[in-house]
């Protein structure tokens, strides 16, 4: 396990920790771009590519995300509609481009909101140890143990479909994740010669657990990330495929494949193109994580 | 080894009574009255009340949870409005579809991820590991029912070798129906197997045994196929047993595609009807499941490596 340094330079995604100075931090985040491998810089340029596509939706979307076209049903891809149209003449591309906002917003919301909690959760029982770290170790246990899916279906069942059951579901068990992370990193970070400075300079625990143990410990929270972000998109996806998922006219990529199932061999790209946009996401995810911990550092669980 | 077997079902025990609370307070969680949302708005106060007093509703929380416990210890888990039959008659019904859809999938992970692994494993950054890699990578950013989907367009609907929807049993009902959606459900899980195995093989393959082997002269065949791959294989059979939660909730997805009778549509049933006692049983059942696969995992790898249950002591 290498030592985290920390002053030292790395080739490391920044640390969103608060440090007094601005300046030097932007420096090191484009620094740490240039450093990376390429298997990373491609991820990364997919993301961004796709982050932007969302952001910019209404500006390069040719059509409106309802606006229906009789004329024009289950047209093949072309060049004036790049995805193909659906059974009612929406063109593909302009609803997967809405889509992928309102999927991508939820995605960063589940993914990112626990994960500082769940590391600080996680970075506190280890610090601390004893009889608190064993009981929020077997918490996460109990709910890592439980099949995600069925959680998060079983929560819409309670508030009704919508993306209310995702946005309470998923962090429900998310930062979990996230803290069993920080903690078995802790463990072993809580020896180091930094940490027991730390108490020897008589800083309080608050300090030393802020200051000193989380920066260091998110970086490898912010790597798990990259998959965990992958496992919401598709389970996002996949609540919108069963309608358990925003409800239209909001259009969700799942929720356009599903329109998609019963036109399939008739009009094979209504399904498939949106498809392809969740896998691109995934893979462009992947890489970026891929490439960042093969960089000698230890990556997420497995 | 019988201090780990008490020391990991002890575990497992406090796991399960988590979930048992877990599940116990969902039907607390319902914003509103749950017997009202079963019962529809025009119920008559005494309906109200009278169902109420058959969910134990009206007792106090406490009595409340060691009733359900002692209920569901005694295999009742309640009754199924929506269907008019109780839980434990239509999870049984619905049980095999799943089980066999599960099985087969793990089956197929494994016949695809080990060879795979090994194919990856024998030169570290060749062209074989890279190429696997990123097959790994997109195929585990794939959608399942999209995966499912453009299967069943393929060899479904254009080659016409499987139907694309339905269940039979028997075993040719069996392969003719559940292959594409055990090939759905089995691929994700093969990415899991072959980045595992290959990570654990290309570090058991530094070990000194394996020089050992190899010094003796032993094939290079027999050294990775005997030597190496039964050391990495147990990494494997955890992560396996890791991903039986992850292999449930995909399996519901997927039976929805491919329409298949099992647990997973029903779930889909009780959630659309809201037949709160039947989504609890089932969320009850897929968390056992997981934790009994995770104890059967740990079980086995310290029946077949004295490292793990002497670790312990």
């Amino acid at each position: 396990m290498s030592t985290v340094d920390v002053l030292g330079p790395s080739s490391l995604p920044p640390t969103p920790a608060a440090e007094p100075v601005v300046e030097h931090h932007r420096r090191r985040r484009f620094g740490a771009v240039r450093g990376m491998p390429l298997q990373a810089k491609i991820g990364a340029g997919i993301l961004a590519l796709f982050v932007l596509a969302a952001i910019l939706a209404p500006l390069l979307a040719p059509y409106g995300r309802n606006e229906l076209d009789f004329n024009n049903i289950l047209s093949a891809p072309s060049a004036q509609h790049l995805f193909g149209t659906d059974n009612a003449g929406r063109d593909v591309f302009s609803r997967s481009l809405y889509a992928l906002r309102v999927d991508l917003l939820i995605v960063a919301a589940v993914t990112y909101i626990p994960l500082p909690i769940g590391v600080l959760v996680g970075a506190t029982a280890a610090y601390f140890g004893g009889r608190v770290d064993s009981i929020v170790a077997r918490i996460c246990d109990v709910l890592i143990a439980f099949p995600f899916m069925v959680l998060v279906v079983a929560v819409i069942a309670m508030v009704g479909p919508g993306v209310k059951g995702v946005l309470i579901g998923v962090p429900l068990v998310a930062w979990a994740l996230y803290a069993r992370l920080a903690r078995s990193e802790m463990l072993v970070m809580r020896e180091q010669p930094f940490m027991l400075a730390t108490t020897a300079l008589g800083y309080s625990h608050r300090r030393a657990i802020l200051r000193h143990a989380v920066p260091n410990l998110m970086r490898a929270a912010l790597i798990y990330s990259t998959l965990d972000m992958v496992v919401n998109l598709l389970l996002l996806a996949s609540l919108a495929y069963l309608g358990l998922g925003a409800q239209p006219p909001t259009p969700e990529l799942g929720s356009i494949i599903a329109d998609g199932q019963n036109t399939l061999l008739t009009a094979w790209w209504v399904a498939t193109f949106p498809g392809l946009v969740v896998v691109l996401f995934g893979v462009g995810a992947g890489l970026l994580g891929d490439g960042l911990s093969d960089g000698d550092l230890h990556g997420g669980p497995q | 080894m019988v201090r780990y077997l008490v020391h990991r079902l002890a575990l497992a025990v406090v796991v399960l009574f988590g979930l048992l609370v877990a599940t116990f307070f969902m039907i607390h969680l319902v914003p509103g009255d749950p017997v009202k949302i079963v019962l529809g708005v025009h119920a008559t106060p005494t309906a109200v009340a009278h169902v109420r007093h058959e969910l134990n509703l009206d007792r106090p929380l406490l009595t409340q949870f060691w009733l359900y416990m002692t209920h569901v210890l005694q295999g009742h888990f309640g009754y199924a409005f929506t269907i008019g039959a109780p839980v434990g008659e239509v999870l049984s019904q619905r049980f095999g579809a799943t089980a066999a859809l599960l099985t087969y999938a793990m089956v197929i992970a494994l016949v695809v991820g080990i060879p795979l692994a090994i194919w990856a494993a024998r030169r570290p950054n060749g062209v074989a590991d890279n190429s696997i890699r990123l097959g790994t990578t997109f195929v585990f950013a794939m959608p399942a029912f999209w995966l499912g989907l453009m299967l069943a367009l393929i060899f479904g609907l254009e080659l016409k070798w499987f139907p694309v929807s339905g269940y039979e049993t028997g075993i040719a009902g069996f392969f003719k129906t559940l292959t594409l959606p055990a090939i759905t459900l089995g691929l994700p899980l093969a990415t899991v197997v072959v980045r595992t195995l290959r990570s654990s093989l290309l570090s058991v393959m530094q070990s000194e045994y394996i020089e050992a082997a190899r010094s003796r002269g032993l094939t290079e065949r027999r050294v990775v196929g005997k030597h190496a791959l039964r050391n990495s294989m147990m990494n494997t059979l955890t992560i396996l047993s890791v991903n039986v939660g992850f292999l449930i909730g995909a399996s519901i997805v997927v039976e929805q595609v491919f329409q298949i009778p099992g647990l997973g549509t029903l779930l889909l049933e009780a959630v659309e009807k809201r037949d709160y006692q039947l989504v609890q049983a089932l969320a009850l059942l897929a968390g056992t499941a997981v934790v009994l696969a995770s104890l059967a995992a740990d079980v086995i790898q310290a029946y077949l490596d004295p490292r793990v249950r002497l670790a312990q002591q």
